[in-house]
């Protein structure tokens, strides 16, 4: 961490998006984190992220729970809305905030302690609920605000930094989120920008609960050999499935590939989700498939990155409860109050 | 040993194949880092500029002055009248509006010091036998003194006015350059034992060298004023002068008049002297006429700027063709109308435009059209060759000419340039003097002192301030016009109060702090490049320098600038870092969890006369 707030002077050739911001009009406070946490490099990512796609930032609402992960959103997108919710709570209460204003875009920003311990129960049902959201968890194996105990993502016969070997069984998020009903499922690393910045735009441009896993090194309590969470540990092991590149409806495509290299995913507001295979069997809309192929590889020890699944024709929470178009706030009295006479109609109907 | 070494080398190329790469950055050659201190590289002296701008900061006047001694000589004439090359190199001029006040708050140090005399250093009793004479007492001749008389030697300055500082006596204005500050760092020295004779005029060198002297330095500037050869000159001469003849008789108070209306030819910032003195002197309607157009003026910006406020106009892209007179009383100058126009190599020519030449009326002209070196004095068959422009022939690294005892500097060494770069020919020229009198090799010359040293003196604790100030440049306060107009001995700025100066100090990016990367140490987790505020640092594949220029997290478009490339990391990757527009605010180094980077002050200090060269 560091004392001092980033300078403001700023490069004369600064890029600036359509909106004519810069990347740093993206960011937030000051990072308290540890120097070198995995997490810095997230948040910098979804600053980029929402540069790129020219996202007004009071558009967006960020929501989180407890945790270092949980932090995070105070250290992007300063000029956002945010709320820091009860431990494990986030995902109840971005629901919530959907229900009532479905203009916004939902990020809830997570850990593996977050979700995948006390806030299990809440992010199984955000899932299967279909909420509209993009979903991340910065996961790193390990409690880092009490002292690097196991979490309940730490793989089984990883060592501690003390030398404690993990006996208990993982949870892989991945696969829970599969199960349960998310539409777009990623995981990534965040020491691989390249990889992870797409992936939130993705995620950002899709409708229906997007969940993305980012492992995320503890370098203060999970950064030593024996951890399969380390900075070493997942470059050696990162099996990418696919590249990732979002294709905005504006952007001109120039690239081409061969036949069977690129898989091309329209989602529904028209952005173009390119696809280079880096595993040419695998296929990204196969959710048995890809449980199956994530269960084979960390047998292995392998740790399965990319877009793992994606299903562009989901629906979500909104169309499942048949609510209305406009947000809550914007209705008007007579909207909300139609009068005696509407209230003796449907009283008649109950009858 | 060597050829093992060269065999790895040329085995690791085959092993890397035929991939694109560049060499890493040899960070141990001390230009490297050097050349990262724009505005010390700037500097011809290489003056240390953050390390005195710090001292400022922290009211430690006589420390920042003293630094600035050892480096320029005259750190009060110079905080006045610098041509600051350092400005426009300073860093902060790409970031923000404007650079560092870097020539002011030298002034800064030379104001508030304290009694610096016990600092100076002492020459020793016994001297080294050797005796030199200096011809000029100007700047670069009364540093050769400086640095000579310091270590042992006798010398002797020769002038032909009456006090010690030549030009910066002679041509800038009083109320730019008051005698005071002259006076006060001519003595610092001439009391450390040099023998004087002003009111001397040296007429021949063939005599000079006839005395047997052991070394003969040449400090005599360039004493010629150009004149504007057109008609009507010799006619209306009475009201015609040329503009460094004038400013000298200004100076010395021969003269303390002049007309009402005054032309200034020239767009120099002798031309800028010139108008602002005439103003002082009851020159009502005083304008500059200039050949070029305003931006090509050879005037630092900063002079124009002073001229302007005083409410001279400054006229362009006009060319003088005739001066109007009647029966030889001045009446005006005719200035044909010219624009710019450049050939393919880029070189300008004036066209006329063909509209109506201008007759501007006027009573007197000033002619400031530029200086021209003189040598009446040097006899032409004693083997001292001069060239086809009639400048000596001269080693410009040593300043020697072919005669191996006679040695030049300031404007007499390769023309005319500022009193920053002949302190800086002074240092050299003693240093070629103390080589050749002690029978060495002048081509060996010494090298710089240079240190590194960390800076780290606890978690998110530097012993700098890494907090970037983000106030704009401050103005030096001056005296109100009316007052400042009226008389032309009276000093226009006052100077920074400390206050001031030490918000203006706050503005240096410090640059000598330097961003130093261990490859063996980097875990590769990007926290740096994530927390760097202008994008400077990218972990990428190697390659090219011009490919890596472009792809970089933001391109390094300023090929002036380097690119600090680290040796391949763990990933097969490279760190790649634009110097250009780094902030030294050490967020990378604060946010680095294995101590990769680390901020280490690179402090450079010219050799002086008398350094040994390092045996090798």
């Amino acid at each position: 961490m560091t004392y001092l707030a980033k300078p403001k002077l700023l490069r004369a050739d600064a890029p600036k998006n359509t909106l004519g911001y810069t990347r740093r009009d993206y960011e937030g406070a000051i990072s308290t984190l540890c120097a070198g946490c995995g997490h810095d490099s997230i948040s910098a990512a979804v600053v980029q992220a929402c540069f790129d796609l020219d996202i007004e930032p009071h558009k967006v609402a960020k929501l989180s729970g407890i945790g270092c992960s949980s932090k995070t959103p105070d250290y992007f997108l300063g000029a956002s809305h945010g709320f820091n919710t009860t431990h494990g709570r986030m995902p109840s209460v971005l629901t919530g905030a959907a229900l009532a204003n479905r203009d916004l875009i939902y990020m809830g920003v997570s850990g593996d302690g977050d979700s995948a311990s006390i806030g299990i129960g809440q992010f199984a049902h955000a899932m299967r609920r279909g909420v509209n959201m993009t979903y991340i968890v910065e996961n790193n194996g390990v409690y880092g605000l009490t002292k690097g105990q196991f979490s309940a993502t730490a793989d089984k016969g990883s060592k501690s930094k003390r030398g404690v070997v993990n006996n208990d069984t993982p949870i892989d998020l991945v696969a829970l989120a599969l199960q349960l009903g998310a539409s777009y499922v990623a995981r990534s690393f965040s020491g691989d920008k390249e990889q992870l910045i797409p992936l939130i735009k993705g995620a950002l441009r899709h409708r229906g609960p997007a969940f993305i896993d980012v492992v995320s090194p503890c370098v203060t309590f999970n950064n030593h050999a024996g951890s399969t969470k380390s900075y070493d540990y997942v470059r050696e092991h990162n099996d990418a499935v696919n590249r990732l590149d979002v294709i905005l409806p504006r952007d001109q495509i120039n690239t081409s590939y061969a036949p069977g290299e690129l898989r091309r995913i329209v989602q529904h507001d028209g952005s173009i989700l390119h696809l280079r295979k880096l595993d040419t069997d695998y296929d990204p809309s196969d959710r048995v498939g890809a449980m199956n192929h994530l269960q084979e590889r960390h047998a292995l020890g392998e740790i399965v990155t990319g877009l793992l699944y994606v299903d562009s024709s989901a629906e979500e929470l909104h169309r499942h409860l048949n609510t209305v178009e406009k947000p809550l706030n914007q209705l008007g009295d007579a909207y909300l109050c139609p009068g005696s006479k509407a209230l003796e109609a449907l009283n008649a109907a109950l009858r | 040993m060597s050829i093992s070494v060269s065999l790895m080398l040329l085995m690791q190329h085959t092993v890397t194949g035929d991939r694109a790469h560049v060499k890493p950055t040899n960070i141990g050659a001390p230009d490297y880092f050097h050349k990262v201190v724009d505005c010390q590289w700037a500097c011809p002296a290489h003056t240390p500029v953050p390390e005195y701008i710090r001292l400022i900061a922290a009211g430690h006047y006589s420390d920042a002055y003293m630094i600035n001694w050892r480096s320029n000589v005259f750190p009060g004439i110079l905080g006045r009248v610098c041509d600051r090359p350092c400005e426009p190199a300073c860093r902060r001029g790409r970031v923000d509006k404007e650079p560092v006040a870097i020539c002011r708050l030298k002034r800064v140090c030379a104001d508030l010091k304290d009694d610096i005399q016990d600092r100076l250093p002492r020459a020793p009793e016994k001297k080294n036998g050797k005796r030199i004479a200096c011809v000029g007492a100007g700047p670069a001749s009364l540093t050769v003194a400086r640095d000579l008389v310091a270590i042992g030697y006798q010398v002797t300055v020769f002038d032909s006015g009456a006090a010690p500082g030549g030009m910066m006596r002679s041509q800038i204005p009083k109320f730019r350059l008051p005698d005071s500050v002259i006076d006060e760092e001519c003595s610092y020295i001439i009391d450390l034992g040099v023998e004087t004779h002003y009111n001397h005029w040296v007429g021949s060198l063939s005599e000079v060298l006839a005395e047997g002297w052991d070394a003969v330095f040449v400090g005599t500037g360039a004493p010629r004023g150009r004149d504007a050869d057109i008609p009507g000159r010799l006619q209306a001469a009475a009201h015609i002068q040329i503009g460094i003849d004038w400013l000298a008789n200004v100076a010395f108070g021969h003269t303390t008049s002049i007309a009402k209306r005054v032309i200034v030819l020239g767009g120099g910032n002798t031309a800028m002297d010139c108008c602002r003195s005439a103003r002082r002197l009851g020159g009502e309607d005083v304008k500059v006429v200039v050949r070029s157009g305003f931006e090509e003026m050879k005037a630092s910006p900063w002079e124009k700027e002073e001229a302007m406020h005083e409410g001279i106009p400054i006229l362009n892209m006009l060319v003088p063709k005739e001066f109007v007179h009647d029966n030889g009383r001045l009446t005006g100058v005719l200035f044909e109308k010219v624009r710019a126009e450049y050939d393919s190599k880029g070189r300008r020519s004036l066209i006329a435009t063909g509209e109506p030449d201008e007759l501007m009326e006027c009573d007197e002209v000033l002619v400031a059209i530029g200086q021209e070196n003189a040598f009446p004095w040097i006899e032409k068959d004693i083997g001292l060759e001069f060239d086809k422009w009639g400048m000596p022939v001269l080693d410009p690294e040593t300043l020697q000419s072919s005669l191996p005892k006679v040695f030049f500097g300031g404007d007499a060494a390769l023309g005319p340039k500022n009193i920053i770069t002949a302190a800086a020919q002074g240092h050299a020229a003693a240093i070629s003097i103390d080589l050749f009198c002690r029978g060495k090799k002048l081509q060996e010359r010494p090298p710089p002192m240079v240190n590194l040293v960390s800076q780290k003196m606890g978690i998110h604790e530097w012993s700098y301030d890494n907090q970037v100030s983000e106030e704009e440049r401050k103005k030096v306060p001056v005296k109100a016009l009316e007052k400042t107009l009226k008389d032309i001995k009276l000093e226009l700025e006052l100077g920074f109060d400390p206050f001031m100066a030490c918000a203006e100090a706050e503005r240096c990016l410090n640059c000598d702090i330097e961003t130093v990367f261990t490859v063996k140490t980097c875990i590769e987790c990007d926290a740096c490049v994530d927390i760097c505020p202008t994008e400077c640092i990218t972990f990428t594949r190697d390659g090219e320098e011009d490919d890596l220029r472009g792809r970089l997290k933001a391109p390094a478009k300023n090929t002036d600038q380097a690119l600090y490339v680290s040796d391949a990391l763990k990933t097969g990757r490279v760190m790649v870092k634009d110097e250009n527009i780094c902030l030294h605010c050490g967020m990378c180094a604060e946010r680095c969890p294995t101590g990769a980077w680390d901020m280490q002050k690179f402090f450079l200090q010219c050799a002086e006369a008398g350094t040994e060269v390092r045996k090798t």
